[in-house]
């Protein structure tokens, strides 16, 4: 997979992130205009036959989006599963915010903060299905 | 041809009243949350994502609740309402080989890269009630107090490794990586393609396709595949919105994929090779995704100049009967009033009886009289 930039790993973090985070993190919304109102659709999720063949619809996911524009022209966006809009815009206003700004900066903490702690629940689960790894062993029958 | 009837409009008020009190239970008793039924409730909800054709555990679980449980009218009621939302494009093909792992077993390979994980699965257990479970306030024991490291990153797909050796039939794309037919966008035609066969299968019902496979391993199709590989788990959802022009992550979903392994073909050009089916599916549903690989590869009867002579190996059966609201929706049409139809039918009988009884009646006439 190619490598990511850092905003395609701010929104990564952002569509995993609970709406009560994202408040949290953005504080008093920025003034802004809507330039797209938060919105429900869906994407069709495609996978390949065999993993790596012919590509195949797998069926559709829910997905909302927004796109604000903050006073000073600075425009974010906001594309993540599920159908929360307010999400969506507190997403998108993020996302205009974190560009703006320094890397660094208080903001972008946060947003690194909730990667590591998305990370970290991710590690537990892979730990606790680490535990569940067995070693099968054949038996010779008659021996 | 049906004809409409009008009225009834006070009687189907009623039952909408009725409808909502049946489902509601005894009052006494709590009302369920539609986030219980979300979390502990998932592979219900896997089952109506899947065959709702509708990656929503919020919606899969409000439409279990509003269904009592009905699972096809849970699926009926994805299907209504994902027609009422925009789509927004396609996602960047997922990517299996990248899941982060909670279940993964091969019948095949004892010793794999990155292990065989059990997970969570019910396979070992002893199907006995566990009446603890009558109780809501036992307390759940803490996962493992000894956690291992955790798993591989990334581990590979079981059949990659047989396809590293050359023992494997190639899943490669076809020249020009072609985007998929929608089956919900354009009719079908056949014979079906791979991309709609698969479409069909994985919006397709557990049941049929379950059947389907199973006959398949019963002789009816003569397959008695491998387990290559299930595997469980999260995968990110990548999608290029137009305006932005790269990739966004959009959060991920739990897949359930398996890769059935099986028996030779061969020819003149190609020396002998495992063939494969496949299976992918919403959430976790081993079973469907196992009955879907089965059954995939059934349907590549043509593709491999084997008779098809059986039902799992002819895509316009499977394909056409797969689909559990299309199913229900004909089937259940036989309830609503066909009075009309009725009433053409009941006069038919009535004239052929009528007919019949003045024919016997005339051959009786005709009979000569028998001697006294």
């Amino acid at each position: 997979m190619s490598q990511k930039t850092p905003r395609q790993r701010w929104m990564a973090t952002l569509a995993r992130a609970s709406r009560a985070e994202i408040e949290a993190l953005l504080g008093a919304p920025p003034e802004h205009e809507l330039l797209k109102a938060p919105e429900t659709g869906t994407v069709m999720l495609e996978g390949r036959a065999g993993g790596a063949g012919q590509r195949f619809n797998l069926g559709e996911a829910t997905v909302t989006r927004c796109v604000v524009r903050l006073s000073g022209g600075r425009m974010g966006f906001s594309y993540a599963l599920g159908r929360d809009g307010r999400k969506a815009r507190l997403a998108a206003l993020l996302d205009a915010r974190l560009q703006d700004e320094a890397e660094g900066s208080a903001l972008h903490r946060g947003v690194a903060a909730l990667a590591q702690s998305q990370a970290a629940a991710r590690e537990l689960a892979s730990r606790k299905a680490a535990a569940t790894k067995v070693d099968f062993f054949t038996m010779v029958r008659g021996a | 041809m049906y004809v409409a009837v009008k009225g009834g409009e006070a009687a189907i008020n009623a039952t909408h009243d009725l409808v909502a009190e049946a489902r509601r239970g005894d009052t006494a008793v709590p009302e369920i949350s539609v986030a219980q039924i979300r979390e502990q409730q998932a592979l219900a909800c896997a089952r109506v994502m899947n065959e709702g054709s509708l990656y929503d555990r919020d919606l899969a679980a409000l439409a279990l609740k509003q269904s009592q449980g009905d699972v096809i009218e849970a699926a009926f009621l994805m299907r209504a309402y994902r027609t009422t939302l925009p789509r927004f494009g396609s996602s960047e093909p997922v990517d299996t080989a990248a899941m982060a792992i909670r279940r993964r077993v091969s019948a095949t390979y004892k010793d794999l890269p990155g292990g065989q994980v059990l997970g969570p699965t019910y396979d070992y257990t002893h199907r006995l009630f566990d009446f603890a479970l009558m109780d809501t306030d036992a307390a759940v024991k803490p996962a493992h107090d000894g956690l291992k490291a955790p798993l591989d990153a990334t581990m590979p797909r079981v059949p990659d490794i047989l396809g590293a050796e050359g023992l494997m039939e190639a899943e490669l794309p076809p020249e020009g990586d072609p985007r998929p037919f929608d089956l919900t966008r354009d009719p079908v035609s056949f014979p079906a393609g791979r991309d709609v066969r698969l479409q069909s299968m994985a919006r397709g019902d557990e049941g049929f396709l379950l059947g389907l496979g199973y006959s398949v391993q019963r002789g009816f199709g003569g397959s008695h595949p491998f387990v290559g590989e299930v595997r469980v788990g999260e995968v990110s959802v990548e999608f290029v919105p137009e305006e932005l022009g790269f990739a966004v992550d959009l959060g991920d979903v739990t897949l359930t994929e398996c890769q059935m392994v099986n028996q030779f073909q061969g020819s003149k050009e190609v020396p002998p090779q495992f063939t494969r089916g496949y299976g992918l599916v919403f959430g976790h549903a081993e079973r469907k995704a196992m009955s879907m690989s089965l059954v995939d590869r059934a349907l590549k009867a043509r593709e491999f100049g084997e008779a098809a002579n059986y039902p799992a190996q002819q895509d316009e059966f499977v394909l056409y009967h797969a689909d559990n609201v299309e199913a229900a929706g004909f089937v259940e049409h036989l309830k609503l009033p066909h009075y009309v139809d009725f009433q053409g039918e009941l006069e038919l009988i009535r004239r052929i009886r009528k007919e019949r009884e003045e024919r016997l009646a005339r051959q009786n006439e005709e009979l000569p009289e028998a001697a006294e």
